[in-house]
């Protein structure tokens, strides 16, 4: 775990003699503990050298309680931080979470004796059943496991009070984050193993097969072309100031964010089809031809233009190509001999116009057709939409009327009474807006979004 | 009398690797070290000029040299200097507007159905729930015969969701609402991997499933019959995440895994067609900028990092000294001037990517974020947690 080693660095600098936390003498009921400090002190530390707020200082302090860096003097049960004057200590790097992981049973075994050999019934009700379990699972160690805690019983108690206190409280810290009872959350808890996959073990042996790939990998990059950083990085900016606009969480949205008003107006007038879109809708499909073309109602629109250009033939084309690509492997001959037929054979009623050698290649790779067999021919119509029609479709009158005739919504007025929240109506599931049967047939015609029909 | 000593070295061989007692020996000019066995070789099948492992490691690793001094020729302008110019964002607040509760267990991924408000959320103790998440009623959920559903993905037309896991399979189930029929009765096993499945995502239609896995491959499933239609292999190890690219050619994907590495992919040809490796740790998340010029990835050495596409280099670092937990989950707000982080310290991120400063830190999950996606309008974001809800936050 990367985070551990980071954390300990953390640990590290905290304990600078010069720059870390002050550390002093803190007094727990009669007994004087050196070397502690008090929970404000490591909140404070957080956020001086981390130009943190107090609210994420405290929840990286608390991040580090939880993993046993630093423990609590008073009430040591509780991995918490607490930014007052309640003492705190560092863990001896022995107890880190990183040295010692994973504890052993025996280890385990060994405290939970101690405890109860030093006063009964000091076990607590998780502990208990853990001890009873262990009894049973490594019995045949029990002698030593008995042995073992007495004689670090006795060792202990040649120490000073403020020493037995202090190693006390370190173990104890250590077994609360090894062994969290039930209910608290295991810091420790990864996740399924990864790194398991054959290819790993045999990658440890860099052989001549690896590097041979390395090579050609980057042989073949270096021929690659580049774009200068400038360039790319303006992309971004003139990005950015064309759709901020657009983005609801940056600009907020009219008539109101559904989730913050609970009003689903917003939703209901940009559905999938509206009879008259809002002017955001409208601007956005001048932005570049993917976005016309991939709102449903942008490409209803685009198919009313092309009919009055004689070119409606294309847009047809384009998504008899794509049901072929995003299609069921089983229907692929299907589907092709159905574009042929419509669109390629001589004399097809919605004959698609491509070059020469296009249509020979296409034609050519009909004849064993394949998912990808018509993807020149596609490349070839979508650049003629984008590069051709689209520039005059952005002149036209027709989308011009739909500017002018798109709306903007009013904003949601303030509700007087803010906290009497609006009833939140339920919407169909698309799953349901179709029988069984034609389901089917709408899970095949790819990228149109559902339709559920929104209460306005 | 003079007596030579032939100093003995016992360490890998330059040829074999093995671990044997070494002897010096000229290679082209160049001294090596070879056990007795390789020297015997050599001697007895000559010289074989470009051959040698210690040659082909040599010659790798200058080429790799010579590759980063042609990317770093053409990077003349840093991000944050170009964003200069740029408006700081002002105040940021975003809330929890619904808190989804219902998982058992931690919540392990979610995806967002394109009618912007249900999704569906799958989780260790192998539940997958299908929500309205406006209303946070439940609409369907089903039981997987294993635990750890890491994956989960809602099909384009919003009638069927894929899922699996531990299980090694990806598995779709149409969701239907007749009384008398029990979900998995219905269910579709469609990839079959030879480890954990870590991530899935149809592409432009039902028809077709994109799966990652950690046996360190990728592969493309047609859903209809199970068919493999290619498969993607590169990966060092576990690939841990993918996207598909919003291009208008929908041709390519991104895959991040535990090698470090983060490999696009031509979805037709299965070949790899660039790579990047800069990160320090797993790539736990992967996701496309929302022009497709770049993509952003989250990786447990806690930083996030943005790859623009066309200059082929990573042009920005999302990292603070006071983040030391790893990034599980990113993804871009609509305009793609904010990139959320869920981060492995119950937090959530939002970093200004033009400026690559953190703009707001969000605090309410009492677990590990695990999995974060923005709806599909950009209206919100939903996250899920290990412990064991999902919030939608506005």
């Amino acid at each position: 775990m990367p985070c551990l080693r980071k954390m300990e660095r953390m640990i590290v600098s905290m304990q600078d003699p010069d720059m870390g936390i002050k550390m002093r003498n803190q007094r727990l009921l009669i007994t004087v503990i050196p070397h502690a400090m008090t929970g404000n002190d490591i909140v404070e530390w957080l956020i001086q050298k981390y130009g943190i707020s107090e609210e994420e200082s405290l929840h990286l302090g608390n991040l580090i309680v939880k993993h046993g860096y630093i423990y609590p003097l008073k009430d040591p049960r509780s991995l918490v931080l607490r930014a007052d004057e309640s003492p705190y200590r560092f863990q001896t790097p022995y107890f880190w979470t990183s040295t010692k992981w994973p504890a052993t049973e025996l280890d385990y075994a060994i405290y939970l004796a101690k405890k109860n050999i030093r006063k009964q019934g000091d076990l607590i009700e998780h502990e208990k059943d853990n001890y009873n379990l262990l009894h049973k699972r490594i019995n045949h160690t029990w002698d030593f496991v008995v042995m073992q805690a007495r004689e670090q019983l006795r060792a202990a108690k040649q120490r000073r009070k403020g020493d037995r206190i202090v190693i006390d409280c370190q173990e104890q810290a250590y077994w609360l984050v090894n062994r969290p009872p039930p209910g608290a959350p295991n810091v420790l808890e990864q996740g399924p193993e990864r790194r398991n996959c054959h290819t790993t073990r045999v990658q440890l042996t860099k052989n001549m097969d690896y590097y041979k790939r390395e090579i050609e990998y980057c042989r073949k990059a270096m021929a690659r072309t580049r774009v200068k950083s400038s360039i790319c990085l303006e992309g971004y900016i003139k990005f950015n100031e064309q759709y901020v606009p657009h983005d609801p969480i940056m600009s907020g949205c009219l008539p109101s964010n559904p989730w913050i008003t609970d009003d689903t107006t917003y939703w209901a007038m940009n559905a999938p089809t509206v009879t008259i879109p809002t002017k955001l809708r409208v601007e956005r499909w001048g932005f570049n031809f993917s976005e016309l073309i991939n709102d449903p109602l942008g490409r209803t629109q685009l198919l009313e233009f092309l009919k009055k250009e004689f070119s409606a033939e294309n847009l047809s084309f384009w998504e008899a190509c794509e049901e072929l690509r995003y299609g069921e492997q089983s229907r692929i001959s299907e589907i092709v001999d159905s574009i042929y037929q419509q669109f390629l054979a001589p004399g097809a009623t919605r004959w698609v116009n491509i070059d020469s050698k296009t249509m020979e290649r296409t034609l050519e790779g009909i004849k064993t057709p394949h998912r990808y067999v018509m993807d020149d021919a596609q490349m070839h119509i979508y650049m003629l939409m984008k590069k051709d029609s689209y520039p005059r479709f952005l002149k036209s009158d027709l989308y011009k009327n739909l500017l002018a005739e798109a709306i903007i919504p009013p904003e949601t007025k303030k509700r007087v009474f803010p906290f009497m929240r609006k009833q939140r109506h339920s919407s169909p599931s698309p799953a349901l807006l179709l029988p069984a049967g034609d389901a089917e047939e709408r899970s095949r015609s790819p990228s149109t979004a559902p339709v559920p029909e929104e209460e306005s | 009398m003079d007596q030579t000593f032939l100093a003995i070295v016992f360490g890998p061989c330059d040829k074999c690797s093995k671990e044997k007692p070494l002897r010096p020996v000229s290679v082209k000019s160049e001294q090596r070290s070879y056990c007795s066995l390789c020297v015997e070789m050599m001697a007895t099948e000559g010289l074989h000029e470009n051959e040698t492992l210690a040659s082909l490691k040599s010659e790798a690793e200058s080429l790799k040299g010579k590759l980063e001094e042609e990317r770093a020729k053409l990077h003349d302008v840093e991000l944050h200097q170009v964003a200069e110019r740029v408006e700081a964002l002002g105040q940021f607040v975003m809330k929890t507007r619904r808190t989804l509760k219902g998982h058992g267990n931690k919540v392990l991924c979610m995806d967002w159905c394109k009618d912007k408000r249900r999704i569906v959320s799958s989780s260790q103790d192998g539940k997958v729930i299908v929500w309205d998440s406006f209303t946070t009623n439940k609409e369907h959920a089903v039981t997987m015969p294993c635990t750890w559903v890491m994956a989960c993905a809602y099909a384009p037309s919003g009638c069927a969701i894929a899922c699996g896991g531990l299980d090694n399979k990806c598995s779709v189930y149409p969701l239907t609402f007749e009384k008398n029929e029990n979900m998995a009765a219905k269910k579709k096993s469609v990839a079959m991997h030879t480890n954990y499945l870590s991530a899935c995502s149809f592409t432009n239609s039902d028809m077709q499933i994109l799966t990652a896995s950690g046996d360190g491959t990728c592969a493309l499933w047609d859903v209809e019959s199970g068919q493999l239609l290619q498969s993607f292999h590169g990966h060092g190890a576990d690939v841990l995440c993918l996207d598909l690219a919003p291009s208008e050619t929908g041709n390519t994907f991104v895959s991040g895994g535990c090698d470090k590495k983060a490999m696009v992919w031509d979805m037709r040809s299965g070949q790899c067609v660039q790579s990047f490796e800069t990160h320090d740790s797993d790539i736990n998340s992967v996701r496309y900028y929302p022009s497709g010029d770049a993509f952003a990835s989250g990786s447990d050495d806690a930083t996030c990092r943005l790859y623009d596409l066309r200059a082929d280099r990573e042009v920005a670092i999302y990292s603070k000294e006071s983040i030391i937990f790893g990034a599980s989950s990113v993804d871009f707000s609509l305009s793609g001037r904010l990139l959320f982080a869920g981060y492995n310290d119950y937090t959530i991120n939002v970093w200004d990517v033009l400026k690559g400063s953190r703009v707001s830190i969000l605090f309410g999950h009492e677990n590990r974020v695990s999995t974060l996606r923005v709806s599909p309008d950009g209206t919100a974001f939903c996250s899920g947690s290990w412990d064991h809800t999902l919030r939608i936050w506005a």
